[in-house]
């Protein structure tokens, strides 16, 4: 179970958050123009990266809040954390 | 001695060890640490440490699993060794602890040795007959051999020798050589085997009976003379230490192969962790206890804590000689029989794993699989160190080569009665929510059901009834005259501010800002998938004040979908959002005399339809309680859903139940409510649907919006969702219509020659029409809105095949006058 750090709560455990999956997938502004390929890569096709992951993830049991994190999908270790619109950090390994 | 560091340095600390008492392997021994009995300095360490307030020692306690983030989970184990525990104490806690630091200190498990027979009773760790006599007093035999390829099996003749048992040998698998153990040993009078090796052992259910032992060659690999037998009744092995590495690597460490000392030790470190003593490959007593001083600054230093300095005791330990790594030892060369186990629990043997070799497999964790080698409950703690050495003799490869299998949680096996902890029995093992009318429904003996947390009434037989003569009588009472349900359950979020209608335009499928003050319209959600995801009546309070309801098991994942798409995708909409459904109880009241009867009740409100038509709401008092009354309705009949505040649901309701008498009035359940809904066709969803219908599939083409966009519109034309033969929601009316199809049913087109016979559909809703006078069902069949008229039959397990005729999902009131009156 990891600990992560609430933008506004703190660390606590990682069963008061639910995952949001690869972060910084924006709903495209008209969908009526995409072709079914497109579509289907912004519903479905995620990057599933070994190492650096910018995920999104929220405090469900605390403050209700979303936020993004930087999390390595190996190792588990959690280097950044930052609010929705806020603009990611420098990404290495990638 | 590493807690000890930690504690005097100011550390909050928990010793966790997996015996009964503290002390390790240092309980079994006897050996001398400054200047005493090591049984009594631990005795003095535990009761240093027992002064520490913030120092927590626990026995009995296994660290099971080192996860990430330093996360360890601890087995307590609180009952097991009492004869009579006090009936509420719980039998095992689980300990789930987030650590800053974390010092190993897991010690090693002796090896046995691979040689013929070695699973004979009698045959025991030499570590094991040492810990009988030293820890316990008992010896497990009177007349020894030692049969090892170290030196620290020798401290077992020591202590057999002080314990009366006559040691008849050591057998040991170095060759000639300059050894003090083995010295020291014939000074004692024992006879020493330098170069020689247990070639068969006799036995009996009793024991050990006799050993064979042969002359080794130089290589190790055959035996070139037969040496002789000793009569024996107990052999002592050891074929070394592996350290245990589990902890370490389960935290994501690798484990690296040490040729000197044959086993592997612990890798580089990946979390904020250190191994110290034996599991970190350190055998000699009195540097494991400065390496555990040291182990624990290093540890203090890293959360910025200074280590104090602790002295450490020394110890009448003796340097060792290396240990003669021989992975499987020859047997008889003349007449070689028995077998030599590797995996005692799964009685693998080194033949077996040679074979595996023959067969091709390389990869330990492929020879794990065809052997079975560490399947047992030991998880290969005896033997898979030994299992590795041997294939990778037989690949002409060292074991650091082979590597080993990937060490998982739980270090040992865990019950499921300490993983489910407190959460157990009717209270704890999940909330249980009950509506403010609960106390009611009890009293008149409603059966319940289960939905989701909520506890909400079924039905409610009458004496004698049974189940489907409940349900048939209050479907009917509410068609004729008036029925009352309690629908607090039903999920409510307050949706308010400037934004309001353009998020519900953009989650509901239909158009939302058109919709006036005081009205109410009926919903679909999509998820961005375009499948049905929830369902229900949202209401237009005020200006930017909206209340959505949705169904009682959706309601936490609405919400939070909801509030997903504000926060990550749609900052810019100023939109708050309420849970309220505890804040409202809800009493349903409907059929055609429910408008008479609320009128008796109600104060400031004209019921009229002019005035209250169907889908608005008004507020105003009702048995002189605040309202806010919904007409809406789930069942086809006029109905008002009377909203009032929690703490007064239960006294309207009996209000209620007194007022409607006159009318008959009958309350019912989910049961009934749900066969009223399916006369009408109105889907569940989650029932009707499963996550892979379109609200076209439904047949609701006329709640999509072709205008605007809203979550999951562009997936409708995918060329899959738009395909003409998918799943459509249909009716079915049994040919025998008194037969009620089971609810799952699969449903076929008939006789067919191909196997399996091809399935067109499902059956997802069916009941008994009280009101119709028979059974009907609604279905999902492939291109089903095409069949209507046709025939499907349903094969049951007991092999009936029954026939239906596939028709509208409408049966009640088609054009809906009745809810409209
Ligand atoms: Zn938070």
């Amino acid at each position: 179970m990891l600990e992560i750090e609430c933008p506004w709560c703190g660390a606590c455990d990682q069963s008061e958050f639910s995952y949001g999956g690869e972060a910084h997938i924006a709903r495209p502004k008209t969908p009526a123009d995409l072709s079914d390929q497109e579509w289907g890569d912004y519903l479905f096709n995620r990057e599933n990266p070994k190492g650096w992951h910018r995920e999104q993830w929220c405090h469900t049991a605390g403050c209700r809040r979303w936020f993004n994190a930087v999390r390595d999908t190996v190792t588990c270790r959690i280097k950044a954390y930052y609010r929705m619109g806020a603009v990611p950090p420098e990404e290495d390994g990638r | 001695m590493a807690a000890l560091t930690a504690a005097r340095s100011g550390a909050r600390v928990i010793v966790a060890d997996e015996q009964s008492e503290f002390g390790g392997g240092l309980l079994g021994t006897g050996i001398e640490v400054g200047g005493m009995v090591a049984r009594k300095w631990v005795q003095k360490m535990v009761e240093a440490l027992a002064k520490w307030p913030e120092v927590m020692m626990l026995s009995r306690s296994t660290v099971t699993g080192y996860h990430d983030h330093n996360f360890l989970v601890i087995n307590e184990r609180r009952t097991h060794h009492l004869s009579n525990p006090a009936s509420l104490m719980s039998r095992e806690r689980m300990w789930r602890v987030r650590a800053k630091q974390v010092v190993l200190a897991t010690g090693a498990i002796e090896r046995p040795l691979v040689f013929t027979d070695n699973d004979r009773p009698g045959v025991m760790l030499a570590s094991a007959v040492s810990v009988y006599m030293k820890r316990y007093a008992a010896v497990p035999g009177r007349s020894l051999v030692v049969f090892t390829n170290n030196d620290s099996a020798y401290r077992v003749v020591h202590d057999a020798i002080d314990a009366g048992v006559v040691v008849k040998g050591v057998v040991d698998l170095r060759d000639d050589g300059v050894s003090a153990a083995a010295d020291a040993a014939r000074c004692a009078g024992v006879p020493v085997y330098l170069g020689h090796a247990v070639t068969a052992v006799k036995s009996n259910f009793r024991g050990v009976k006799r050993i064979n032992i042969g002359r080794l060659s130089a290589d190790g690999r055959s035996v070139v003379a037969h040496k002789g037998a000793i009569e024996c009744d107990v052999l002592a092995m050891s074929g070394g230490w592996n350290p245990t590495v589990h902890l370490h690597a389960q935290s994501g460490g690798r484990p690296v192969f040490d040729e000197t000392n044959a086993c592997f030790f612990p890798g580089v470190s990946v979390q904020a962790e250190r191994s110290t003593g034996a599991c970190a490959g350190e055998f000699d007593l009195s540097l494991c206890l400065v390496r555990a001083v040291e182990a624990a600054s290093e540890a203090l230093r890293q959360v910025g804590i200074d280590p104090v300095t602790v002295d450490t005791p020394g110890t009448a330990q003796h340097s060792e000689a290396p240990l003669r790594a021989l992975w499987s030892i020859p047997g008889d060369p003349v007449m070689p029989r028995g077998k030599k186990f590797v995996d005692y629990q799964n009685d693998t043997t080194e033949a077996d794993i040679r074979l595996a070799a023959r067969e091709g497999y390389r990869s330990i964790e492929h020879v794990k699989r065809y052997t079975a080698l560490g399947f047992g409950t030991d998880q290969g703690k005896l033997g898979n160190v030994n299992g590795m050495a041997i294939l990778a003799d037989a690949l002409g490869q060292s074991p650091g080569a082979i590597g080993t299998t990937t060490y998982r949680p739980n270090y040992t096996p865990v019950t499921f009665g300490a993983i489910a902890g407190r959460a157990v029995g009717e209270v704890l093992f999940d909330p249980i929510r009950r509506t403010p009318m609960h106390e009611w429904h009890v009293e008149k003996g409603a059966a319940f059901e289960d939905v989701g947390q909520w506890k909400r009434p079924w039905y409610y037989p009458l004496p004698g009834e049974d189940r489907e003569k409940a349900v048939s009588r209050e479907c009917l009472a509410t068609r004729q005259s008036v029925g009352i349900l309690d629908a607090s359950t039903l999920g409510k979020i307050e949706i308010t501010g400037r934004d309001a209608a353009e998020l519900l335009d953009r989650i509901y499928t239909n158009a939302w800002k058109s919709l006036s003050v005081g009205r109410c319209r009926y919903g679909l959600m999509l998820g961005e998938d375009g499948m049905v995801m929830d369902d229900g009546v949202t209401s237009r309070l005020s200006e930017h004040r909206y209340l959505m309801t949705t169904t009682t098991g959706g309601a936490a994942h609405v919400l939070n979908w909801l509030e997903r798409w504000l926060q990550t995708e749609w900052p810019e909409l100023e939109v708050f959002l309420t849970s309220v459904t505890d804040r409202w109880s809800v009493t349903s009241i409907a059929g055609p005399k429910s408008r008479e009867l609320l009128e008796s009740l109600s104060e400031g409100i004209d019921l009229s339809p002019e005035t209250l038509p169907f889908m608005s709401f008004c507020e105003g008092h009702v048995a002189g309680i605040a309202a806010r009354v919904f007409r809406i309705s789930f069942s086809g009949e006029v109905a008002y859903e009377i909203n009032v505040s929690a703490d007064q649901g239960l006294s309207l309701w009996r209000t209620v139940m007194e007022a409607g008498k006159p009318f008959g009035i009958t309350p019912y359940g989910t049961d009934a409510m749900h066969v009223l809904r399916a006369e009408k066709g109105y889907v569940i969803v989650g029932q009707d649907t499963d996550g892979s219908v379109t609200p076209i599939d439904l047949g609701m083409d006329w709640i999509v919006s072709k205008k605007k966009d809203f979550i999951g519109k562009r997936s409708l034309s995918r060329a899959d969702t738009a395909r003409a033969n998918r799943k459509q929601l249909v009716g079915l009316k049994t040919e025998n219509s008194t037969v009620v199809l089971p609810e799952g049913a699969q449903l076929v087109n008939g006789f067919s020659s191909s196997r399996p016979v091809p399935m067109v559909g499902h059956v997802t809703s069916s009941y008994f029409s009280a009101t119709l006078g028979y059974s009907i069902a609604l279905a999902l069949i492939k291109g089903g809105r095409a069949r209507l008229g046709g025939t499907v039959y349903a094969p049951l397990l007991d092999g009936q095949l029954i026939k239906a005729t596939i028709t509208e999902p409408v049966f009640y009131d088609s054009d809906n006058v009745r809810q409209r009156d």
